[in-house]
């Protein structure tokens, strides 16, 4: 094999395959060959969640767009065709099941190609909780649409009108004679291609086999041997490794560089564009000493310093919009008043594959692999950067060793496509660890100011400010009262992007937080103040599973114990949380005794994988609570490495319990993010109770003290 | 030198002295052993060197000469995958998957000191193995399947 990569990678070898987001049904063919398929376009589906009007992209066709397709054989082969991606949140798992429950096959028969801006429709990317929301009912469709074309095909065949022939294991039946023909016997030499009818039935939730069971991860084995080849694991012959130089701190200009002695070590090529400096090298190693022995000098500018950091995001904030005159009469009107602000640092993602990308130059056509979550926005990075039509480039995403909102953008890719280009051979390049922490992007810091009242015991105004860190999940799912939501766009010292669930972390752990003291300042209980205020009946719902799932009413069996609660809801997930933990008498400790999770985000597909995402949610969600930040000083950062910046270990697991809501009559949302939200408040919340100690700060224990005093 | 992977010999080139992890990796093509810190803090590069669970990031490749290093690779035996393996498999317990081949190394050997391991001894022996995906609670639920069964026997 020519390319050290996956099976099933590269379906067709065609060196000719231009980039397809445009297919049209006559091309459609040319790449197939016979057989049948059907497919669903963009306009058809979700147009407005789906595409927004401010993202409308030049280079690939957005409203009449092929969403998605499916395409069936004449050997019997299924290919289901998406430009999502997998990046450990088990979609190819799951996208399998829904369309091989349409189609009465199991689900390892399902040929699922992902991310191959060759050979899949254009996607936006794969982030936001959409694949689940968004791909997986298309899918479902298109599998549903194609079975129908199987049976007319089945009964043209035998000449009859019989409307009770069944499907099972890839043949279709005809039970009165049991004649059976397979499916790709009925596609033979067929070349039809149609578009989906909406008004084709989809097999319904209680009846699924298929879906709605945890079936275990499809390519499992692959992994657990390390037979899978991540990008950082891909080889080409004739391959070199690549590196590139980093400025010494964020925002320094290169001044000089003498590459001199990189160039004389054998085997070295140095490559010098502008400010790009890199080198390539037969193995990491020597690339890492080419790389060391340049000598460079940097104009360094004088940088926001960590300690100055929230008050320069509320002092860069664009300016406030007026609160209404009722807010503020109702505020100053309330029986109790709360005004406090909260912190949020920038954290970092730290998957565990640091960005890979592999390049390689033939006759003018780009082939890049990269792990990113957005293979077709790296495209246009390609055909930005090198000015290059778009069907003279191919970027593929191989199943990615995680992101968590960390890989929209693939620097490391255009990096590796620099690098080919100049030394003329296949490059690959592999971020270090401190790379990873250094040039990718955080989760953004942010402040909060949060000012509440009540009045007559009940919310009479809610006053909301949060500056940077984003404006998700700032809705205020509480009944009663005045309210002024508000975000202020401000300047971000560090370079920030996207993250699990964005800032609906801050702003649920302000909101939650607040929420909390407003039911103990009126001497109520939290559980109940929420369940009386709360206007959503799903929040409702997950909130009293947890509350039963954990014994809220139970009895505390030392008095340094704390229970704490907090629920939320984000893009289409409802989520509660609710914590133990004991503050240690005289270490004042923080023990973290037992997290109970409920969550709903409609009908399960996987229940297995379900639960392996709210509790990596939860468990991811809990280092930002206590631990994880980024800490900076003179624009560089000063722990940018896993020995000085803590992630969650088995050390860090608590007592778990993962209660998952199946609402077969609602549609499906996805669940990698809404289940981290609640951790952090839920804890803040037990430690006041454990302690009377109040913490307004993320993360809140990075020593894992509980202060005596704040 | 010679290095013995897998139980094969190979000759392989230390000239800069090279870690094991860059040996396996850019020279012999064993890429199931993952870089995932370059410190040896998060357990992605383990191998076992004479049976014990070593970061190969931090270890200089000269210093395994005339040791017998088995990577993720050369676990399975006859085409038999370890009954860790299996399990995982069983549990269905990773989602990205990348910190998996450093966890069943690492969880391997420790089944093999200690195969009556109490859950604490699986935190504390798994510790230095990070899973971002936060996976922990299925690994660790599925190495106590292991071990109840050999109980039961």
């Amino acid at each position: 094999m020519k390319l050290k990569a996956n099976k099933k990678q590269s379906p067709i070898k065609n060196k000719a395959v231009k980039a397809i987001g445009n297919i049209s049904r006559r091309s459609f063919f040319k790449y197939m060959g016979t057989g049948v398929a059907t497919y669903i376009a963009w306009s058809d589906v979700f147009v407005a969640s789906a595409i927004q009007a401010n993202d409308k992209h030049s280079t690939f066709p957005d409203q009449e767009l092929i969403s998605s397709w499916i395409h069936i054989s004449p050997t019997g082969d299924i290919t289901v065709f998406t430009g999502k991606v997998e990046i450990g949140q088990n979609i190819r798992t799951s996208l399998s099941q829904v369309v091989a429950e349409e189609l009465f096959v199991a689900p390892e028969a399902i040929n699922m190609i992902m991310g191959d801006t060759a050979l899949t429709p254009y996607d936006r990317g794969t982030y936001g909780s959409l694949t689940t929301l968004q791909i997986s009912p298309i899918l479902r469709m298109a599998a549903a649409n194609l079975r129908e074309i199987l049976v007319e095909e089945a009964q043209k065949t035998w000449g009859i009108k019989s409307s009770s022939l069944t499907l099972s294991d890839g043949m279709v039946i005809d039970p009165s004679s049991n004649k059976r023909l397979a499916y790709g016997d009925l596609v033979k030499d067929k070349q039809l291609l149609r578009k989906v009818n909406k008004n084709v039935k989809t097999i319904a939730p209680e009846e699924w086999k298929v879906a709605g069971h945890s079936i275990p991860k499809i390519n499992g084995r692959d992994f657990i041997t390390g037979n899978h080849r991540y990008v950082s694991d891909m080889v080409l012959p004739g391959m070199v490794f690549g590196k590139v130089l980093r400025p010494p701190a964020y925002g320094a200009k290169l001044l000089f560089a003498d590459t001199s002695e990189a160039e004389k070590i054998p085997g070295v090529n140095v490559v010098k564009e502008g400010d790009f400096i890199g080198v390539t090298a037969a193995d990491t190693l020597t690339a890492a000493i080419a790389l060391a022995s340049i000598e460079s000098s940097w104009d360094r500018s004088p940088p926001v310093q960590r300690s100055e950091l929230f008050e320069h995001l509320v002092n860069t904030a664009a300016e406030k919009k007026v609160v209404s005159k009722g807010l503020v009469d109702a505020y100053d009107q309330g029986d109790v008043k709360l005004d406090k602000s909260f912190e949020v640092d920038y954290i970092a993602h730290v998957p565990l594959e640091t960005r890979a990308g592999l390049a390689s130059w033939e006759n003018g056509y780009l082939e890049v692999w990269a792990g990113t979550q957005r293979p077709f926005g790296l495209h246009e990075d390609l055909q930005k950067t090198f000015d290059l039509p778009v069907d003279s480039i191919r970027v593929y995403v191989p199943d990615t060793g995680s992101g968590y909102g960390g890989k929209q953008t693939s620097e490391v890719g255009v990096e590796a496509a620099r690098l080919a280009k100049h030394v003329g051979k296949p490059v690959k390049v592999c971020w270090t660890r401190e790379e990873e922490f250094k040039w990718a992007y955080f989760r953004p810091a942010g402040v909060i100011q949060v000012r509440a009242s009540l009045s007559d015991g009940e919310i009479s105004s809610w006053e909301f400010h949060n500056f940077n860190s984003g404006s998700a999940g700032i809705d205020f799912p509480y009944k009663g009262g005045k309210k002024h939501l508000e975000f202020h766009r401000s300047s971000s010292p560090l370079r920030q992007g996207s993250y699990r669930a964005l800032s609906s972390t801050a702003n649920v752990f302000a909101m939650e937080s607040i929420v909390n003291d407003l039911a103990i300042s009126l001497g109520e209980d939290p559980l109940r103040f929420r369940l009386r205020n709360l206007e959503n009946s799903r929040l409702k719902a997950v909130v009293k599973a947890a509350a039963q799932a954990f014994g809220w009413e139970r009895q505390k069996s030392k008095d340094n114990i704390g229970y704490g609660m907090a629920c939320g809801t984000v893009k289409g997930g409802y989520v509660a949380t609710f914590v133990e933990v004991e503050v240690e008498k005289n270490s004042r400790k923080l023990i973290v005794r037992e997290v109970v999770t409920a969550f709903e985000c409609g009908v399960i597909i996987n229940p297995r994988h379900l639960e392996s995402q709210v509790i990596g949610c939860v468990l991811q969600g809990l280092g930002g609570a206590l631990f994880e930040a980024v800490d900076f000083k003179d624009g560089n950062l000063t722990n940018a490495s896993l020995a000085s910046y803590r992630v969650p270990r088995f050390k860090d697991v608590p007592k778990m319990k993962v209660i998952l809501l199946n609402r077969a009559d609602l549609p499906s949302s996805g669940a990698g993010e809404a289940p981290i939200v609640c951790i952090a408040p839920a804890l803040r919340n037990a430690i006041h109770d454990a302690s009377g100690i109040k913490l307004y700060k993320l993360p809140m224990l990075p020593s894992g003290i509980v202060p005596d005093n704040a | 030198m010679k290095l013995r992977v897998n139980n094969k010999e190979y000759s392989v080139e230390v000239a800069n002295n090279p870690s094991l992890l860059e040996v396996l990796r850019d020279k012999l093509d064993l890429t199931g052993t993952k870089y995932g810190c370059g410190e040896g803090a998060c357990g992605a590069c383990k191998v076992l060197v004479n049976g014990i669970p070593t970061p190969s990031c931090i270890t200089p490749v000269t210093s395994v000469s005339g040791k017998k290093v088995i990577t993720i690779e050369g676990l399975a035996e006859n085409g038999e995958l370890h009954p860790v393996q299996k399990v995982f498999l069983e549990e269905d317990v990773f989602q990205c998957s990348y910190c998996a081949p450093g966890m069943v190394i690492t969880a391997a050997a420790l089944l093999k000191k200690q195969p009556d391991a109490s859950t604490q001894d699986l935190i504390d022996g798994l510790n230095g193995n990070i899973c971002r995906c936060c996976t922990y609670p299925a690994i660790i639920n599925a190495l106590k399947k292991i071990i109840q069964k050999e109980g039961e026997q």
